[in-house]
């Protein structure tokens, strides 16, 4: 395992910008997740630091060596797909072994086996070694799949969507699996995905990225408490936060230059109405059983917090909003830091 | 608009058996969710509401009509399916249009006609523009308007969301319940998806290999899930199962986890012995020194809002959500407590989920009314 380094990588396919001079750096061990919408160049970012594609500017860097020019085959990564690919005539086993056989690196049979028996007892598929791979479940594939990438031992593994073909409860399976995989063997993993929820729970850091541009890179805890900017703040967290222009709600000690109010889900609550000031009208109520999310109009703007499922609320009903903890942005949608008391 | 009755529905293919005995009515409208995994036979009801599937015996009642063995073009429903096609060379106000048109509507009704429909859908601003430059919900909405044009008795819909990416969909979901609560109609949607069904729906029938196992409110299916089958359907993490081989008896108060003892609601059906289940919501676990049962951290995933904690116990894995502001350290040994009022049992043998006194929902309900 190695550190990984990106220095200003630039990236255009004719007019489309798709990475801007990006730089990041993947230390040893590190989980690190490229979060954004499709079209936003993680898949590029991940084609660039295995070498399908040459960066148009900037260098890519493995444990210190200058790979940016280096082709594919020789840079020591594994690479999981988004659509895995088994071989469909060769079994479990021998899909495992089958990048330890390639004749570029001549690893002892005994080898093979013991390297095929590990990675097969991690991912919990040691009684499917003598199946056929097309005779297993999504779930089971998928993890062939990414055990073939694990039977090697390179400077990184890197990830694209590896999860997104699979049904929920078993993407969340799979999570915390990869999380628990990934923590044993120490690995060095770029994973790139759409998917909030799994950038904020595997990652050890995030890295919001947005038309090519790096916009943010922290821990899930940093990204999600202390957004760089409205953007950020918005890709984060379920239900999204809420927005509301500074002038529809007077508020004590607001740093100079704010524009816009944050509000998150959990720092917005209500209480039946009491005549007070800060009131708005409960427009609908969604249920998801163990919360409810209550919409609310407060001054045509449309908020939502969560609620107690079992609290008496309903829709038309007036309640009073209570703010904790908000987010303040300025014009340029940049956050600013609260002001000390 | 409708009311559906649907009485002792069969359907088999050959030897299978794809709906058994279903009964049930829904009220006019009233959005109902068809929820199950696939091939638990609720797109094979649906299709069988709709006419275009026959049943076995059984039969279906619109508006206490028995339309049972009537041609799906008879019975004025309108169906929604997940792969919309509209018409390429027409534009959305002849497309929504189209079934006007083919029943020999006169052109100005028409027009009339499919700007209401367009004005629910708030997509009137489209109206002239070609479905293929149209984005994905678009799409979607302009095949709605489609089924909604005829005014029909009810809505029929099989996974309309399910070729939408995640954010999308929820997005549509919201959507369609606020067209729901402008027009009323009496609609019935399948899904596989639990979010979607608890999102929209009035009420939802669970349905598993043929059998429909629950119909309730959103709220009932989570808070009291009829079957173990429920219990792990709806909820996500779904529910936590401890298998409790000791037995229960009817005036037991606590149920013995190995050498744990846990207190139980009291039984209000009579029993002797038999394993239980034991079923925890993760929302209703807490972390407490003093508890005794115990377990180590498995791993914490952080969702912002809380995080879903994995705790090793002797009974299997156990997630708890809690706040994000707990300090959680992998390898920990934690002591776990439930809340007492929110827990469900289940008989290890049936699956089905033994009643005890005063549901937890309906006490607190009435206790916060005060």
């Amino acid at each position: 395992m190695a550190n990984v380094s990106l220095r200003h990588i630039s990236k255009r396919f004719g007019h489309v910008n798709a990475v801007r001079d990006l730089s990041l750096i993947i230390s040893d061990g590190e989980f690190v997740v490229l979060l954004g919408p499709s079209g936003a160049g993680k898949t590029t970012t991940l084609r660039l630091v295995t070498g399908l594609e040459r960066p148009d500017a900037g260098m890519v860097f493995i444990d210190g060596r200058d790979v940016t020019r280096d082709p594919p085959g020789t840079r020591d990564i594994a690479f999981v797909f988004q659509q895995y690919s088994l071989y469909p005539h060769l079994t479990v086993y021998d899909n495992l072994a089958f990048p330890l056989r390639s004749p570029a690196r001549r690893v002892p049979e005994a080898l093979i086996r013991k390297r095929v028996e590990q990675t097969a007892e991690l991912l919990h598929i040691t009684s499917k070694l003598a199946n056929r791979a097309t005779r297993l479940s999504g779930g089971e594939m998928q993890r062939v799949a990414i055990g073939r990438a694990l039977v090697r031992d390179p400077a990184i593994y890197l990830m694209d969507e590896p999860l997104s073909s699979l049904d929920a409860k078993l993407r969340a399976e799979l999570r915390l699996e990869l999380k628990r995989i990934q923590l044993e063997l120490g690995s060095t993993i770029l994973y790139v995905t759409h998917d909030q929820v799994e950038a904020m729970t595997m990652a050890s850091r995030i890295g919001v990225i947005r038309d090519g541009e790096l916009l943010q890179v922290g821990t899930p805890r940093e990204i999600y408490e202390t957004p760089a900017d409205r953007y950020v703040a918005s890709r984060l967290g379920r239900p999204a936060i809420n927005f509301l222009p500074v002038d529809l709600l007077p508020h004590a000690a607001m740093p100079p230059g704010t524009e816009t109010l944050g509000i998150r889900t959990e720092h917005l609550q209500i209480a039946k109405a009491s005549g007070g000031q800060f009131a708005g009208r409960i427009h609908r109520i969604e249920h998801l059983g163990d919360q409810n999310h209550v919409h609310l109009e407060y001054r045509d703007h449309m908020l939502v917090t969560l609620a107690d499922p079992h609290q008496p609320f309903e829709a038309g009903q007036e309640v009073e909003l209570r703010l904790d903890r908000p987010l303040y942005f300025d014009a340029t949608g940049r956050r600013i830091a609260p002001t000390l008391h | 608009m409708a009311q559906i009755r649907v009485e002792k529905l069969h359907k088999a293919f050959d030897q299978f058996t794809a709906v058994h005995d279903s009964t049930f009515t829904i009220e006019n409208g009233t959005f109902f969710a068809l929820l199950g995994p696939s091939g638990c036979g609720k797109t094979t009801t649906l299709r069988m509401i709709a006419g275009l599937e026959l049943p076995t015996s059984g039969s279906i009642l619109l508006d206490g009509e028995d339309v049972t063995f009537r041609r799906a073009a008879a019975r004025d429903v309108a169906f929604v399916f997940q792969m919309f096609a509209l018409y390429p060379h027409m534009n959305v106000a002849q497309n929504i249009g189209f079934p006007l048109k083919c029943q020999g509507m006169g052109g100005s009704d028409i027009r009339e006609r499919v700007l209401e429909t367009a004005r629910l859908l708030r997509i009137e601003h489209l109206l002239t523009s070609k479905t293929s430059k149209l984005s994905g919900g678009d799409r979607q909405r302009v095949a709605l308007g489609r089924a909604m044009v005829r005014r029909p008795k009810a809505f029929l819909m099989d996974e309309p969301l399910g070729a939408l990416d995640a954010e999308f969909r929820h997005l549509m979901c919201g959507e369609l319940r606020e067209l729901h609560d402008r027009i009323s109609a009496t609609t019935i949607y399948v899904t596989h998806d639990q979010h979607e069904a608890m999102s929209m729906a009035d009420r939802i029938a669970v349905m598993n290999a043929g059998r429909i196992e629950q119909i309730g409110s959103p709220q009932e299916t989570y808070d009291r899930p009829a079957s173990m089958f429920v219990a792990d359907f709806i909820g996500s993490p779904p529910m936590n199962f401890l298998h409790c081989d000791a037995g229960l008896d009817s005036d037991a108060h606590a149920v013995k986890l190995k050498d744990v003892s846990i207190p139980v609601p009291e039984i209000s059906e009579r029993r002797q012995g038999g394993a239980v289940v034991l079923g925890v919501r993760p929302e209703h676990i807490r972390f407490s020194d003093a508890a005794a049962l115990r377990g180590r951290v498995f791993g914490a995933e952080y969702l912002g809002t809380t995080q879903i904690v994995t705790v090793v116990t002797e009974q299997g894995p156990i997630k708890a959500r809690l706040a994000s502001s707990l300090p959680v350290q992998v390898g920990e040994t934690v002591g776990l407590t439930f809340r007492f009022s929110s827990l469900s049992l289940f008989d290890a043998q049936t699956g089905m989920a033994i009643q005890t006194a005063s549901p937890p929902s309906v006490n607190e309900e009435s206790a916060a009314h005060g």
